[in-house]
């Protein structure tokens, strides 16, 4: 499975060769731009999501209804 | 005969609730079908016309956004419709229907009066479909939810009331921010739209109703918030944060989540979120996208809950850390739970993608860099939180022993035509692009966009799978601020209440006290043993009148 998935991650970043670039902004025209920021974007919302589910967590009986 | 569709729905609620068997069915899946028709042919204009109180109401008006959203809204009440079909408890429907219909009834309102009428409608709908599921939690969020709509509803009276004395006028049309009326009818729209952080009556009230009818509130009350604030306040750069708060709370919130159908409901916020966003862009391109966007979620939304439904109606489950393994047994539920899930990550040939690119092109196009990054972590995050962790924990994850088999054949039949449109108009997506409100020449399928779109998706799957160990359920709940009026309020009033009684006690007790002795006193002076009660010896008495003779006698010598 990992090795599909990993196969299938390649895939789309060089297909990044193959089609004709278009970027808005500075920052698209970094290889694997997306890649990369869909990585580290996920990774920080986790990171950020523990964060808060450390102070804000509760059993989930908490409110008793 | 009726030709407003939305009061087709609710006279058809009224003759749900007397009907059985096989004719509750025809009229259950024949009135959205007759509601879908009139919606779509309906001309553009004023269709009705009358005065209110002397006011000037215009109950039925449609143009090209309103016509949009009556179309989708009578589609969705047919999808729902055709899901509910078995359900047992026989008030929802009508509920649902009424609920429905008065969604309809909002978004072809052509003035302010009306709108409120159906928006109260809408929250008295859904308050019933929450209560057909007839558990004391769901009465208990109702509830809940009920004051915050109930709230909202008198925010939206008064600003419509301010608003109608300051200008004369109750048509609805675009209403600038400047004074507090119109700042009123915002802020009612935004607590319709879960807004955060008046966000939390939408995760705490949805997944409490019966598995049939979440599917029905999960479509109505954020979308036509949506679609008022597209009417009302395009371009209002507040919404441009207030959105992205949104889609972001929305991530975080679900991630932390247990329960499958309140991880939708965070991300029915996320999603929101999107749409409120290209609302405050405010360009015809955001406000298609926008508008676009909430034609699609309210189809691959459905789908997800269709899916969650199933899952919770065949297995009594609704917990991630009880469920897992279900595609063995439930193939057909999760293939369509899947379509539902690449949906709303906007994967490429699903309708998201043409939609939500709109959002972000318009961002693009208006230099906006720091929203365009922010709406693309936004996007990578619906993959991580709906896209992948829903389907991924109900039907993979680990094996749960569980081996249900597949939901009656209505509800793969309601799940089958919304996973066709799905895939449909992400295809096809013309269709859809002639129904926005503008002219559109976007064109979604590039191969940049297509590859970007799918780097992005794909690495936040890499990122899911590699930090699986921090995203492990456990059995916890996460505050939010309903945690304010279900603990901090009750507190507060409950040490205020009892700070009060104390000091009744105390001061209770002081006037006893003073009371004991005042009685004392007069007891001592009037009761039995009194000095006035005694009986005195006329020796004394003789006494005491030779004394006051003699002192008369004095005081006459003296003078």
């Amino acid at each position: 499975m990992w090795k599909a998935f990993i196969a299938v991650l390649a895939l789309s970043v060089l297909a990044q060769l193959f089609v004709e670039s278009r970027p808005y902004f500075g920052v698209e025209r970094l290889f694997a731009w997306n890649a990369l920021y869909g990585f580290l974007a996920c990774a920080a919302l986790i990171l950020l999501a523990r964060a808060i589910g450390l102070l804000l967590k509760r059993r989930d009986d908490y409110y008793r209804d | 005969m009726i030709s407003h569709p939305g009061l087709v729905l609710i006279a058809a609620a009224a003759l749900l609730a007397l009907a059985r068997g096989a004719p509750r069915a025809a009229i259950a899946l024949a009135a959205p079908l007759i509601a879908l028709a009139l919606a779509w042919q309906a001309g553009e204009g004023v269709h009705w016309r009358t005065q209110f109180l002397g006011m000037e109401v215009a109950p039925f008006a449609v143009d090209r956004l309103s016509r949009l959203f009556a179309v989708i809204f009578s589609l969705m009440a047919l999808g729902g419709a055709l899901f509910a079909l078995n359900q047992e408890r026989r008030a929802e429907l009508p509920a649902a229907f009424l609920y429905a219909g008065a969604a309809i009834g909002a978004v072809l309102a052509g003035d302010l009066v009306t709108l409120f009428v159906f928006w109260e409608l809408m929250a008295v709908g859904s308050t019933l479909v929450l209560w057909s599921a007839a558990t004391p939690r769901a009465y208990a969020a109702s509830m809940r939810y009920l004051m915050v709509h109930l709230f909202g509803g008198m925010l939206l009276f008064v600003g419509v009331a301010g608003q109608v004395l300051e200008t004369g006028d109750t048509t609805f049309t675009r209403m600038t921010l400047e004074g507090t009326s119109q700042a009123l009818i915002l802020a009612a729209f935004l607590v319709n739209a879960a807004a955060w952080p008046i966000s939390a009556w939408l995760p705490d009230a949805y997944p409490e109703a019966s598995w049939s009818g979440m599917v029905f509130l999960s479509a109505f009350t954020t979308k036509t918030a949506v679609y008022v604030l597209l009417r009302g306040f395009p371009g209002a750069e507040l919404l441009v944060y207030v959105g992205l708060a949104m889609a972001f709370y929305g991530i975080v919130y679900a991630l932390l989540e247990n329960d499958m159908r309140r991880i939708l409901a965070y991300s029915i916020v996320n999603q929101v979120g999107f749409m409120v966003t290209g609302i405050g862009i405010g360009t015809e391109m955001a406000l298609n996208g926008a508008a676009s966007h909430a034609f699609t979620h309210i189809l691959y939304k459905a789908l997800l809950l269709m899916s969650a439904g199933s899952v919770l109606l065949v297995t009594g489950r609704r917990k991630c850390t009880e469920l897992g393994g279900l595609y063995r047994s439930m193939p057909f539920t999760a293939g369509c739970g899947i379509i539902g899930a690449l949906a709303i990550s906007s994967f490429p040939l699903t309708s998201g993608f043409v939609s939500k690119s709109m959002i972000s092109q318009a961002a693009a196009d208006g230099h906006l860099f720091a929203v365009w990054m922010a709406l693309a972590a936004a996007s990578a995050g619906v993959f991580l939180h709906a896209g992948i962790k829903f389907p991924w924990f109900v039907f993979f994850q680990k094996d749960s022993g569980l081996r249900p088999g597949e939901p009656p054949w209505n509800m793969r039949l309601a799940m089958a035509l919304f996973s066709a449109l799905c895939i449909g108009l992400g295809i096809f997506y013309e269709p859809l692009y002639r129904l926005l409100p503008y002219a559109v020449e976007y064109v979604p399928y590039t191969g940049w966009h297509v590859v970007a779109q799918l780097q992005l998706l794909l690495f936040s799957g890499l990122a899911f799978f590699v930090m699986l160990g921090w995203l492990r359920r456990t059995l916890t709940v996460t505050l939010d601020f309903d945690w304010l009026y279900r603990v901090l309020f009750p507190r507060a009033i409950g040490l205020a209440g009892g700070a009060l009684e104390r000091a009744g006690e105390r001061s209770s007790a002081l006037a006893g006290q003073a009371w004991r002795r005042l009685e004392a006193a007069g007891r001592r002076l009037l009761g039995p043993q009194g000095a006035f009660a005694r009986t005195w010896p006329t020796g004394s008495m003789a006494l005491g009148m030779l004394l006051m003779l003699l002192a008369f006698l004095l005081s006459y010598y003296l003078a």
